[in-house]
């Protein structure tokens, strides 16, 4: 590692291996939690869950901007056919994030914690974050140059880059008072914040599949078309405005449910454009699908078929009523985080990383294989979560209420499919990107493809 | 192919659209003047720094682990969320919590109990899809 952060041979191919390497330990994690919800207080006193729910969350969140990062600053080198404005830049971009994951990671083992839910850690190590992105916004902005007659996906990356900054920054406006001295108040601006964050990585991740798109295809009509831009526009719209469908229950003011169910619907649209352009999508599949990266791509169309359906169920406040609070909602996060972040996330690492020192083809039943069981096993962990869900509902809106814990363990058949369908959805994953580590360990050693 | 120009505009237009609406949920936010007593402030600082959420929901938002804890303090009264506190059960650890500690949590789920009701049996569904508490 250290030979490939120094100076002269720094290459945004780190960001992808350790993107890797915390996926891996992301789901590892994972499945600590998992079993912690089918086995009562284990791991209680070492490593409770209120410990391994942030290091999964964390880990897997890192592995999602590590990622992305290392996907933009490779993709941009080659869509300009430049250099990038700054290699330093890039450097120390990376350095910061990995300070960052390093010293989240190892306060939460020792029990401290920011507190907030879903992605949360003490807020002085979000400094480094702040800072490391704005320069990831100022060698973007100086290696692009200009927006004119510029395709899709750098409007994409633009947008997911700023939109991350400043949804960063919202998420730690908890920190004044103002915002701070009400639980209502303060839950409003955490998901407002957390709601549009989402929606920026997802504009870092879809701007890079679709490079990708264009570049195995050798096709960049359709990065430059109207629909391409709709579809973005679209997508944008929703990133502003659709975060309301997670505060729909909690007290407050009416038209933030109001305007957040009518931006929701404009889903639509995009659903309408994924079953109108299905045949062409299939014909584009099976013409491609024997490339690796590809076949991500295409499982990553599925899923985003799937989770989309899903989501706009959930956008309806009177589904989301008896959805929310329930295991429907991690079913939702999960599909869309490895369905559909983490198969595109993979296509774009075998792209980038691929078989440059040794041939991956030994390796090619290995990798089907892997892509195979973690998108089977995904889908019964999806569907054991909606079920427990489903299950959860009910009992929410049961007169006769069981005990909270009685309703827990009625649901433990379910927990035990999804801690057993986890599990090999970690094998599918480590099995598919063994590959590209094998490769790069090759490069190391060799020094071959450093620059 | 749309010109630059209009792409410029319609990114524009939604950046305003965006940032007005961000300031006009700053400045108008649901509660205004709250009330706020040192030990519900303290019994919340109390509740991040031992990551309560990653188990716990408030509005149905947090961990899945255990109950969603809006209402608690309604529903069980003090005592009960006392004992909690002062022992864990089988999934959730002791945390060796002071007395004043867990004084200030149940503070904190008292407050957070006024603030409304979580519970979605609650909600009236409305003909067109929106839900009234």
């Amino acid at each position: 590692m250290e030979l490939s952060i120094s100076k002269a041979k720094f290459t945004p191919k780190v960001f992808i291996l350790v993107a890797l390497i915390l996926l891996s330990t992301g789901m590892l994690f994972g499945t600590i939690g998992g079993l912690q919800y089918i086995i009562p207080g284990f791991l209680k006193e070492a490593l409770s869950f209120e410990k391994t729910r942030p290091l999964h969350v964390s880990s897997v969140l890192f592995w999602i901007l590590f990622a992305s990062m290392g996907a933009v600053l490779t993709y941009l080198k080659e869509h300009t056919g430049k250099k990038l404005y700054s290699n330093n830049l890039s450097r120390l971009l990376f350095i910061l994030f990995v300070i960052s994951v390093v010293a989240i990671l190892i306060a939460y083992c020792f029990g401290v914690f920011g507190g907030r839910e879903y992605w949360e850690f003490p807020p002085i190590l979000s400094a480094p974050i702040i800072i490391g992105w704005i320069l990831f916004l100022i060698n973007f902005i100086i290696s692009v140059g200009t927006l004119k007659n510029q395709p899709v996906y750098i409007w994409m990356w633009l947008t997911g880059i700023i939109f991350f900054l400043f949804t960063f920054s919202e998420s730690y406006l908890w920190l004044f008072p103002y915002f701070n001295n009400h639980v209502v108040n303060d839950m409003n601006i955490q998901w407002k914040s957390y709601g549009s964050m989402v929606g920026s990585w997802n504009m870092l991740i879809y701007g890079s599949s679709m490079y990708l798109m264009t570049k195995i295809s050798g096709d960049k009509s359709y990065a430059f078309s109207n629909k391409a831009f709709i579809l973005y526009f679209a997508g944008l719209f929703n990133l502003m405005f659709n975060w309301g469908h997670h505060i729909y229950t909690l007290p407050t003011q009416h038209y933030v449910q109001y305007i957040s169910y009518s931006v929701s619907m404009t889903e639509l649209l995009i659903l309408g454009n994924i079953i109108y352009g299905w045949k062409a999508s299939l014909t584009k599949a099976q013409k491609f699908f024997n490339r690796d990266a590809y076949r991500f791509l295409v499982a990553a169309d599925v899923w985003i078929f799937l989770n989309l359906v899903l989501a706009i169920g959930m956008s309806i406040p009177a589904i989301n009523v008896y959805t929310h609070g329930t295991h429907i909602t991690v079913a939702h996060a999960m599909g869309t985080t490895i369905g559909i972040n983490t198969m595109l996330l993979l296509a774009v690492c075998y792209d980038i990383l691929k078989d440059t020192c040794i041939s991956l083809d030994p390796y090619q039943k290995l990798m089907k294989f892997g892509f195979w069981l973690a998108n089977s096993s995904l889908f019964a962990f999806w569907i054991a979560l909606i079920a427990a869900g489903v299950l959860k509902s009910k009992w929410q809106m049961s007169s006769d209420q069981i005990a909270f814990s009685v309703m827990m363990q009625n649901l433990t058949p379910f927990f035990i499919v999804f801690m057993i369908s986890g599990v090999l959805l970690l094998i599918g994953i480590v099995l598919a990107i063994y590959p590209l580590f094998k490769n790069h360990l090759a490069c190391f050693f060799t020094e071959k493809n450093i620059q | 192919m749309f010109p630059d120009k209009q792409k410029f505009i319609v990114f524009s237009l939604l950046c305003i659209g965006f940032l007005s609406y961000s300031g006009f949920l700053y400045s108008h936010l649901p509660v205004s003047n709250p009330v706020f007593s040192v030990s519900q402030s303290t019994g919340k600082s109390l509740w991040q720094k031992h990551n309560c959420t990653a188990c716990h929901q408030i509005y149905g938002l947090g961990g899945y682990l255990g109950p969603d804890l809006t209402n608690e303090y309604s529903l069980r009264g003090p005592t009960l969320i006392h004992i909690f506190l002062q022992t864990g059960n089988t999934t959730m650890p002791n945390y060796h919590l002071s007395e004043s500690e867990i004084q200030e949590l149940t503070d904190y789920l008292k407050c957070v109990d006024q603030t409304g009701k979580s519970d979605p049996r609650k909600f009236t569904i409305n003909a067109n899809g929106t839900i009234n508490q």
